[in-house]
Parts: C-alpha cells; sequence; structure tokens
C-alpha cells in the first residue's frame, strides 16, 4: 500500500532526478506522470499508483513547495475533469496509453462534442448521426453546438445516434473524435461577454475508426453519465481558502476603496461573505468525506451553490463599483484559450458567471436531479421512454 | 485543520439520544405539556443527565464530568433540535455549565455535572455574545432586581445572576421568584427573574467574560440544534409528501414542490458544514468567534425557511394545533433570536474580517 511517507519518497526522487530550475516545464510534466505522481490514483504506468485519492494533497503540496510546474487545469479542465474519467472507466487498454499521458501534461486540449441546437439538457435526444461503413469506420453527420475549447481542442469526446429505431437512451455510442480531421469544422460563437469561448462544430461525413470508439454500441449513454457526474463534482472537490473564491476581489475592493461604500451595499455583502465563508466550508466538508471513504450526496448540490454564489457576488460589485461599473473592460471579440471565471474585470466576471447555471447542467436540472436521487421524489411523467427516437416529435 | 466530520463515537452517541428520545417523546405529549404548568420534561431530563450523564458533556471528568467536547455536544443539540425537546440542555449544560467554567466554580459543576442541580444564567435569551447585559443592584450582600427573558428559569435550581457590582453570583432558586412569561416557544419557556434582597453568596467571578463565553458557546451550538430542527422539517415534509396525493398523483412529484425541496436540501447541507465547524472550533477554541458568527449569521434562516416550508407544503395539515410542526417553527422563529440575530452575528463578522460598515 503507497502511504504519505512513500508518496513523500517518490517526490523528491523525482525533483531530485528532474530539478524545476533546469527542467523543462513540458519534460517535467512528463516525468511526474511516469513517476506516479500525476494523480495518485490512478493505476500504475497511467500516471498513478493506485493510492488512494486524498494522498494527492501531499504530492501537490510537496511539488508546488518546490516550484515544479503544473499543467495549467483550468485550460485541460475537460479533459481532466471528464474525458479522463471516462477512458479511465471505459477506454481499452490501447486507449488508456494512448490518451491519458498527452491529456494529463497538457500536450492535446480536449472539448465535450454532447449539446446540439436541439438536445441541450434533454440530451438523449441528440441526432448526430454515426453510421458504420462495412464493419469498419464510422461516418459522422451532424452539428454540435455551445462546445468550449473546440478552437483549441485536439480530441474530442462525442456522443451520436446509431441506432434511430430503438427509444432515445438506447441507440447512442460514444466516440474520441479527431478534431483534425477533414469534416470537422469549428467557427466560433461569439457570446455575451463578447469573446468567443465557445463553438458550433460542424461534422461533415467526419471518419472515425472503430478503435475509436469508447464503450459498446447503443451503451453510450451509461458512458456519457460517467462523463457527466464527474462533470458536476469537479467543481466540488475543489479547495479554496477563505475568499478563495469570487467573494475574494470584492471583499479586496471593499476594504481598499471606502468610498464606494454605502449601508445597503454592506448588509447584502456581509450575507453573501457568509454565504460564500459557508459554500467553501461545504467543499471541504465533501473533500473530507471523500478521503475517508464515505462519499456523500452533497456533491449533486456544490455545482448548484456556487452558481448562484458566483452570479449574486459578481452583481454586487458591478454595482459596488458605481461609475466604473457603467464601464466594461474590452468587448473585442477574441478566443481566449482557457475559461476564467474569476478573471478580468467585475462587469465580465457578472456576465461570465451567468453561465455558470447553464452549462454542465442547468440549475433547473440540477434541482430535478438532487429531488429524485438524493430525496427520492417522484421522477417526471416521461411520455417518450418507450418510444423510437425516430418517432418523437421534434 | 478542521473536522467537519462526525466521529464513530459521535454517531454511536446520537444513536443514543436519537433512540431514547423516539421512545420517550411524542409530539402528543410535548404538545400536552406545554399546556401544563410544567412545560419541561423532568423525566426524560433525568434519563439524560443522570442515566446517560450528558449534562457533564462539557466539564472535566475531575468534576465528575465527561470531559468530552462542544463536537458531542453539538451532537446531543441535533437530536434534541430534531425533537424539540423540552429540556433545559442548551441553557444549563452548554451556556451555564460555560459560565461556570470560566468562573473556575468546581463545586457547582459537579453538581450540574451529576445532574442533581439544573442552573440558568440570568441574561436574556436574546443577548448576543458581546452585547451589554443588564444587572441587577448588590447593597450589603443582598441582591435586587428584575431580570427578564431567562430562559428555562423555571426548571432551574440555581441562577447565575450579574450583579452592578461586575460579578457574576450563584443564587438559589428558593431565593428568588422566577414568574413564567408568555412565550412564543412554549418548548423552551422564558421567565422573570425577581430579587428582592436575595443573599448573594460567593462572587463566581467577572461577569462580563463569563456571560461572554457562555453566550459565545450557546449560539455556537445552537446551529446545531436549528440543523436538527431544519432536518426534520425537511424530511417529515419531504416523506408527507411522497405520500400525500392530489391531482390523481403524489405532490412530492411537482416539480414545483421538487425543487423547492432540493432547495432547501442544499441549504441544510450548507448549514451542516457551518455548524460542524462552529462546534469544532469551539471545541479547539480556534477560529471560536468568526467560526461561530459565521455559523449564526446562516443558520437561522435555514431553521426558519425550512419550518416554513413544512407549514406550508403541509398546508391546512401543517396549520393545527395537533400536527408538530409548529413546535419546531415556533423554536426555529425563537431561535432566530436566542444569543443573538443574524444581523447582530453579521456585524461581528464584519468586524472580525475587516469588512466595514461605511
Ligand atoms: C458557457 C457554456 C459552455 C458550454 N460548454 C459546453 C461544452 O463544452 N460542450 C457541450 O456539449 N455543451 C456545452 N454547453 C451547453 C450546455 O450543456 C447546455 O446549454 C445546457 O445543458 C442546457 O441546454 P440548452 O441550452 O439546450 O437549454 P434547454 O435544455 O433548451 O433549456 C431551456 C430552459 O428550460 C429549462 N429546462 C429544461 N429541461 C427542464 C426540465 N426537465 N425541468 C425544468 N426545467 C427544464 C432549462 O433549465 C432552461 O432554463 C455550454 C453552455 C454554456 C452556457
Amino acid at each position: 500500500m503507497t502511504d504519505t511517507a512513500e508518496l513523500q519518497r517518490r517526490t523528491a526522487q523525482l525533483l531530485a532526478d528532474h530539478p524545476p530550475a533546469t527542467t523543462g516545464r513540458l519534460d517535467f510534466l512528463k516525468a511526474r506522470f511516469d513517476a506516479g505522481l500525476a494523480w495518485v490514483h490512478y493505476p500504475e504506468g497511467l500516471g498513478g499508483l493506485g493510492a488512494p485519492r486524498s494522498l494527492q494533497a501531499v504530492v501537490d503540496a510537496e511539488l508546488e513547495a518546490a516550484g515544479a510546474p503544473d499543467n495549467d487545469p483550468r485550460r485541460i479542465g475537460i479533459g481532466l475533469g471528464m474525458a479522463a474519467p471516462t477512458i479511465l472507466k471505459y477506454g481499452t487498454d490501447e486507449q488508456k496509453q494512448r490518451f491519458l499521458r498527452p491529456l494529463w501534461t497538457g500536450e492535446e486540449v480536449w472539448c465535450q462534442l454532447f449539446s446540439e441546437p436541439g438536445a441541450g439538457s434533454d440530451l438523449a435526444a441528440l441526432g448526430t448521426r454515426a453510421v458504420r461503413e462495412d464493419g469498419g469506420d464510422w461516418i459522422v453527420n451532424g452539428q454540435k453546438v455551445w462546445t468550449s475549447s473546440a478552437h483549441v481542442a485536439r480530441w474530442a469526446i462525442l456522443i451520436a445516434r446509431t441506432d434511430p429505431d430503438v427509444p432515445k437512451h438506447a441507440g447512442i455510442t460514444y466516440f474520441l473524435c479527431d478534431m483534425t480531421d477533414p469534416g470537422v469544422e469549428v467557427r466560433p460563437l461569439r457570446q455575451i461577454t463578447g469573446e468567443a469561448e465557445f463553438n458550433e462544430v460542424f461534422l461533415t461525413g467526419v471518419r472515425i475508426p472503430d478503435t475509436r470508439r469508447l464503450g459498446e454500441v447503443g451503451a453510450g449513454w451509461r458512458v456519457a453519465l460517467t462523463t457527466l457526474n464527474n462533470e458536476r463534482v469537479a467543481i466540488g472537490g475543489m479547495r479554496l481558502p477563505r475568499e478563495g473564491g469570487m467573494i475574494g476581489p470584492v471583499a479586496r475592493t471593499w476594504r481598499e476603496r471606502p468610498e464606494l461604500r454605502t449601508h445597503d451595499l454592506h448588509q447584502r455583502l456581509l450575507k453573501l461573505w457568509v454565504e460564500a465563508e459557508v459554500a467553501r466550508l461545504t467543499g471541504e466538508r465533501l473533500r473530507q468525506q471523500l478521503a475517508s471513504g464515505q462519499p456523500g450526496p452533497e456533491g449533486a448540490g456544490m455545482k448548484l451553490a456556487f452558481a448562484r454564489l458566483n452570479q449574486e457576488i459578481s452583481g454586487l460589485e458591478v454595482e459596488l463599483r458605481g461609475e466604473e461599473g457603467l464601464l466594461y473592460d474590452d468587448w473585442t471579440m477574441r478566443r481566449p484559450e482557457l475559461v476564467d471565471f474569476t478573471g478580468r474585470d467585475a462587469g465580465y466576471r457578472y456576465l461570465r458567471s451567468k453561465g455558470n447555471s447553464i452549462e454542465g447542467g442547468t440549475s433547473e436540472v440540477l434541482l430535478n436531479i438532487v429531488a429524485e436521487r438524493v430525496l427520492g421524489l417522484p421522477s417526471e411523467p416521461r411520455t417518450d421512454k418507450d418510444v423510437a427516437w425516430k418517432d418523437l416529435a421534434r | 485543520m478542521t473536522d467537519l466530520l462526525y466521529s464513530e463515537e459521535e454517531e454511536a452517541l446520537r444513536s443514543a439520544v436519537r433512540d431514547l428520545l423516539t421512545d420517550r417523546l411524542d409530539p402528543a405529549g410535548v404538545i400536552a405539556r406545554t399546556e401544563s404548568d410544567a412545560p419541561h420534561d423532568v423525566a426524560l431530563w433525568k434519563t439524560l443527565t443522570g442515566d446517560m450523564g450528558l449534562a457533564g458533556l462539557l466539564i472535566p471528568e475531575e468534576l465528575d464530568g465527561q470531559g468530552a467536547t462542544h463536537r458531542e455536544a453539538a451532537v446531543v443539540l441535533e437530536e434534541l433540535g430534531r425533537a424539540v425537546a423540552p429540556v433545559p440542555y442548551l441553557t444549563s449544560a452548554v451556556v451555564a455549565t460555560e459560565a461556570l467554567l470560566a468562573c473556575g466554580a468546581d463545586d457547582l459543576l459537579a453538581r450540574l455535572a451529576s445532574a442533581t442541580t439544573v442552573a440558568a444564567l440570568a441574561v436574556g435569551l436574546h443577548t448576543a455574545p458581546g452585547a451589554d447585559f443588564p444587572a441587577v443592584r448588590l447593597e450589603n450582600g443582598l441582591l435586587s432586581g428584575e431580570l427578564t427573558g431567562i430562559a428555562d428559569a423555571v426548571a432551574a435550581d440555581l441562577l447565575l445572576v450579574p450583579a452592578d457590582d461586575g460579578g457574576l453570583y450563584a443564587v438559589d432558586a428558593s431565593a428568588v421568584t422566577v414568574t413564567p412569561q408568555v412565550s412564543f416557544d412554549l418548548t423552551r419557556p422564558l421567565a422573570t427573574v425577581t430579587l428582592a434582597g436575595a443573599p448573594a453568596g460567593v462572587r463566581l467571578g467577572d461577569a462580563g467574560p463569563a456571560v461572554r463565553r457562555a453566550l459565545r458557546a450557546g449560539a455556537g451550538l445552537l446551529a446545531s440544534e436549528q440543523l436538527g430542527l431544519a432536518e426534520w422539517a425537511l424530511t417529515e415534509t419531504v416523506r408527507y409528501l411522497k405520500e400525500r396525493k392530489q391531482f390523481n398523483r403524489s405532490v412530492g412529484g411537482f416539480q414545483a414542490l421538487k425543487h423547492r425541496l432540493a432547495q432547501l436540501w442544499l441549504e441544510v447541507v450548507n448549514l451542516r458544514a457551518a455548524a460542524r465547524a462552529a462546534a469544532d472550533a469551539l471545541a479547539n477554541g480556534e477560529d471560536a468567534d468568526l467560526a461561530t458568527a459565521v455559523a449564526q449569521a446562516y443558520a437561522a434562516g435555514v431553521a426558519v425557511r425550512a419550518a416554513e416550508e413544512a407549514l406550508q407544503l403541509h398546508a391546512g395539515l401543517g396549520m393545527t394545533w395537533e400536527h408538530p410542526v409548529h413546535l419546531c417553527l415556533k423554536r426555529a422563529k425563537a431561535d432566530s433570536i436566542a444569543y443573538g440575530t443574524a444581523g447582530a452575528h453579521r456585524a461581528a463578522v464584519a468586524e472580525l474580517v475587516d469588512l466595514r460598515a461605511p
């Protein structure tokens, strides 16, 4: 069993063999992966050591103290948070060997080709078709939308319909799609902030070899659920210091700019400060539960809480800034490489945080999930359960 | 690092208390008792304190206590909150005990630990930690004056009375007049304490720091009681709405209600983290002022909303005297004032983290 002492020894060895001061960033990250210190709970040979997940903190702390480079999780969030756990669970050996290392080092960025113009919350209604050519490659046609980072992604997780004659959840298959293949066209989709962080993706006769299929034909929905569950807990496990989130900038502004303070804003700020602190404690509690092997359902709620808090706090900050709140830093259309909730100015944060209650499942849909899976309340009436996808009204 | 989980021993303590309360406390009995002259369940109190030794959790073992911490006391309060139990636990085993601990009143602590004595701090229940509080007159070794809003004074054998010399005095209940007030929360009744030349006896110590420490512990652990209340309200409402049918389906299946309950669940989850953080901070003495203020600035809103939602969603049934939801609502609303309102605790947060008023 790998314990704290063993991990500290291995970390020290890594730092001795590859001193951060003289080793290139990418070389260091590759060496860290090969040493099993990338995500210690992953299997040996795949960047881990099969150690308890809670011990990752030991490695991270030692590496941070030594000034080692990190893999910028913000840039590769979809790969780390969603693609990796799904590939780990459903991938073939060849797929795991091929994809996990460059995913973790950030050499290859991933995006998620799930949502479609006609299938958002009701993701299983998707219509992008994948048809198999004589037992060989799959040919994919369709359109995806709101795809974050598609313009920088090398690979995509993709779900497509492979059998329209069965009910919607049954006829879906999960693929790993090469974004550089012919027929993949990415068009920027400008958003409320002025920039284009997400995209439309048109798939026209895209050829995907069967070796890039993840899981069984027709079992794609089950595979996708792994992705979606991981997407929702990705936020909850994050460890923040006090004032580490969106509340940080507004508290600083309050302290530094007494001339902006009003009584009304003071009351609202204190309320939000307390709520942010409580949400931080809840996240910490969730982390402690996971680490001690007693996972609770709290994760389902974390994303809901963060979305609301981010929106209220950033909204307050725009008001606090008064005259400056009437301004915006920059409306230039850009295609940013990383998703940055807390960067830029208050106006940007306010607008970007509106997406927090939509991306990765809307707050309404998450409330349904909590009500049904956690509280056990009856599910919504389902009229499409036994109907073949092709016969559904669209 | 703050430990926000429950230990195995704490879970064992919880189930022992819950089993006892399930056996011994039914809502009809609690409601009937509130209409009698004896609002407290003395028999239940005796079992909790005598047989289970829970009155002495915060008292060191050498004084016959359990030498446990605020973490364990918090678990007991969660369960007492769930049951809206009419026992003077928070007031005697936490608040009065802390005041005595601050004064080093060992002999009295031993009496509290062995449950031969119930004590009440003679400071109005609404008082926030750090707020001013009234004192009675001390003249020639005799105390005179009137103190109002004293929680559980009717059950107390001993009153801890602040006097105008800045001291805290232990006064035998038989030497004062305790007049019940008509309380909003029938299960934690308030009373007026009138001292007409009562013998002051020994001065326990300075009232200021003792009262402050007592009220801080009261406020911090009150969050656990509020958590218990809120949890009961949520669980009971979910259970009822799964059963209750209207429009040919269970009303719990209507999305408007599902979302309200899911939202409430989220708040209860948050409250659990805040309450645990406060209990842990009180146990370790680290960050206790802030953790307590944060928990109290958050808890009242959740507990009151949970009780109000429970009432609304039980509808006609919830509005009746027979159904226990009103016990929960009355306690939750009174708790929102006890040991300082959310607003008072937010003001404390503002000071502690340097977010000053304009
Ligand atoms: C910033 C951002 C980034 C994104 N990135 C990606 C990405 O990288 N990859 C990707 O695949 N997708 C991405 N998305 C898409 C996102 O997952 C969808 O927008 C989301 O799932 C909602 O789908 P929709 O927009 O079609 O809304 P709809 O499903 O049409 O919903 C419309 C409204 O109806 C409500 N609603 C729907 N169903 C129910 C129900 N059962 N009960 C109650 N209310 C309901 C919704 O909450 C919403 O308010 C991104 C979105 C945003 C905003």
